[in-house]
């Protein structure tokens, strides 16, 4: 449920870092509480991302709930099949389902994130 | 911070998987297997509930019936015995104290059914407001509430009887027995299929929804959760208590009319409400589909196209049946007339929306 190749943030998301860029998505964690998740709305290419900033937002039928970037940097690409198919999140989440990629800014913030075993102590799995 | 209340079927939720949550001081399911699966199997087989938080309040004597019309807009008075109505309770300013159940179970025995959250704010306001002779008991506690709601519920509910229920219409009730135990069956609902709602004493609720789950499941029905239950009387354009009215609210502005009966005699609020009928209405609750992207949400505002502000969201949800985002708000008049376009303020982005007619789902409503 929690790939040991992803790192994770407090706010539930992944990373999936491959040289500059990242590939974010939701953790299983988020999408299980969130439930049915009906509508996402994600940056532009384009947009400069903080971590620990809010730079999405996703809806289930209960609720909405802000996505937060786990690193700093450029979104380079957005993943528009879950915007036309947002249940591919519930889905595949670690997969089909993943967010944006970011163009890291700096690398070193990686550090700052939780592995596998820290996010699942995390959040008392 | 007061402690929170565990239904008699809390243990059982939990063994089914149930995420639970905090809903009106009580630990109630939101959801099951999820709100779109609960949802749909419930309009296409059948779905079964646990409302055990709704609360219950006998009032009986002497002289009942009259006191209780004066309390309520409907008519109880007129009301059969083996007959429910719905009805709200008004302030005298009009406001809505709650919408309730009235079952009219003797000709001067009557039991209110209202929301949870209301409980102890409603039997105050009744026993304030009702001759003090009268015997008013609030047994909320006491008695436990199994939904069974959808097209096959007459099937499961008449198997779990061992009775045709053909003859028992919408808004009846009447005392059955299941597995010994003697129940309150009641054909009404929240969703707009057909259903029945059963009242049982607390200590035996767990055996009677083993009874009625056992069927509904076997025959490809699920428990259903508060999330569910919402986005069905959404559909509907059934009023939620605390989101589409409260006390600030009118039954005329809320389009529930139909439940004020003018030419029955005084009562709270019948003044103001006259007012109001005369006078017309300056906002109407109205139901709207979202064009653009975004879900609306209670709270969000509403703007008219050219930026002035005219009503606000009161519910809004993504709806499972239509496939679109749908929402119920307060318009200003004329904005809600059919095929208005709207601007719902969705996080500071204004997204277009239209004023459709409701319910938005066309159903029969039942039997």
């Amino acid at each position: 449920m929690y790939p040991e190749e992803l790192k994770y943030d407090e706010t539930h998301e992944w990373a999936k870092v491959e040289d500059k860029v990242a590939a974010v998505g939701l953790t299983d964690h988020a999408q299980s509480e969130l439930g049915d998740i009906v509508y996402l709305e994600l940056p532009e290419i384009g947009t400069e991302v903080a971590a620990g900033g809010p730079f999405g937002v996703v809806e289930s039928v209960k609720a909405a709930s802000d996505i937060h970037a786990p690193l700093s940097g450029k979104v380079v690409e957005v993943n528009q099949a879950a915007v036309g198919d947002p249940a591919l999140v519930n889905r595949d989440c670690y997969g089909d389902g993943w967010l944006v990629k970011i163009e890291m800014k700096d690398s070193s913030e990686v550090e700052n994130l939780k592995t596998a075993a820290e996010y699942q102590e995390f959040i008392g799995a | 911070m007061t402690k929170t209340i565990h239904t008699p079927l809390y243990d059982r939720h939990v063994s089914l998987g149930a995420k639970m949550v905090e809903f009106a001081g009580f630990v109630m399911p939101v959801q099951y297997t999820g709100i779109i699966d609960e949802h749909l199997t419930v309009r296409e087989n059948a779905g079964i509930f646990d409302l055990s938080h709704m609360g219950e309040i006998f009032v009986s004597g002497k002289g009942a019936p009259a006191a209780l019309n004066n309390l309520v807009t409907n008519d109880v008075e007129k009301l059969k015995i083996g007959r429910a109505l719905y009805t709200p309770i008004c302030t005298p300013e009009g406001g809505i104290v709650d919408d309730i159940l009235v079952y009219r179970d003797a000709d001067e025995k009557y039991m209110l059914v209202v929301n949870a959250s209301n409980i102890k704010k409603d039997y105050e306001w009744i026993v304030g407001h009702m001759p003090k002779k009268l015997d008013i008991v609030d047994r909320s506690l006491e008695i436990a509430l199994v939904a069974v709601q959808g097209p096959q519920s007459e099937a499961i509910v008449g198997e779990v009887v061992g009775q045709d229920l053909g003859d028992l219409r919408y808004y009846e009730f009447e005392n059955v027995v299941i597995d010994e135990i003697g129940v309150r069956l009641s054909r009404t609902g929240y969703t707009g299929e057909d259903g029945f709602e059963v009242y049982v004493e607390a200590e035996r609720a767990g055996e009677v929804w083993d009874a009625l789950f056992d069927i509904t499941n076997g025959i490809g029905g699920v428990p259903v959760g508060l999330g569910a239950r919402d986005t069905l009387r959404l559909e509907m354009k059934y009023c939620l208590y605390g989101n589409d009215i409260d006390e600030t609210t009118t039954p005329l502005e809320a389009d529930i009319g139909w439940t004020v009966k003018f030419d029955k005699g005084d009562f709270a609020g019948k003044k103001r409400l006259e007012k109001q009928r005369d006078g017309g209405v300056k906002r109407k609750l109205a139901g709207f589909v979202m064009v653009d992207a975004g879900v609306p949400r209670h709270g969000f505002e509403i703007i008219d196209v050219d930026g002035n502000k005219i009503g606000g969201v009161t519910s809004g949800s993504y709806s499972p049946s239509l496939n679109e985002n749908i929402g119920l708000g307060y318009l200003d008049l004329p904005h809600d007339e059919l095929d208005t376009e709207i601007l719902v303020d969705v996080r500071k982005k204004p997204r277009l929306a239209r004023v459709v007619d409701t319910p938005f789902l066309k159903l029969l409503g039942g039997k």
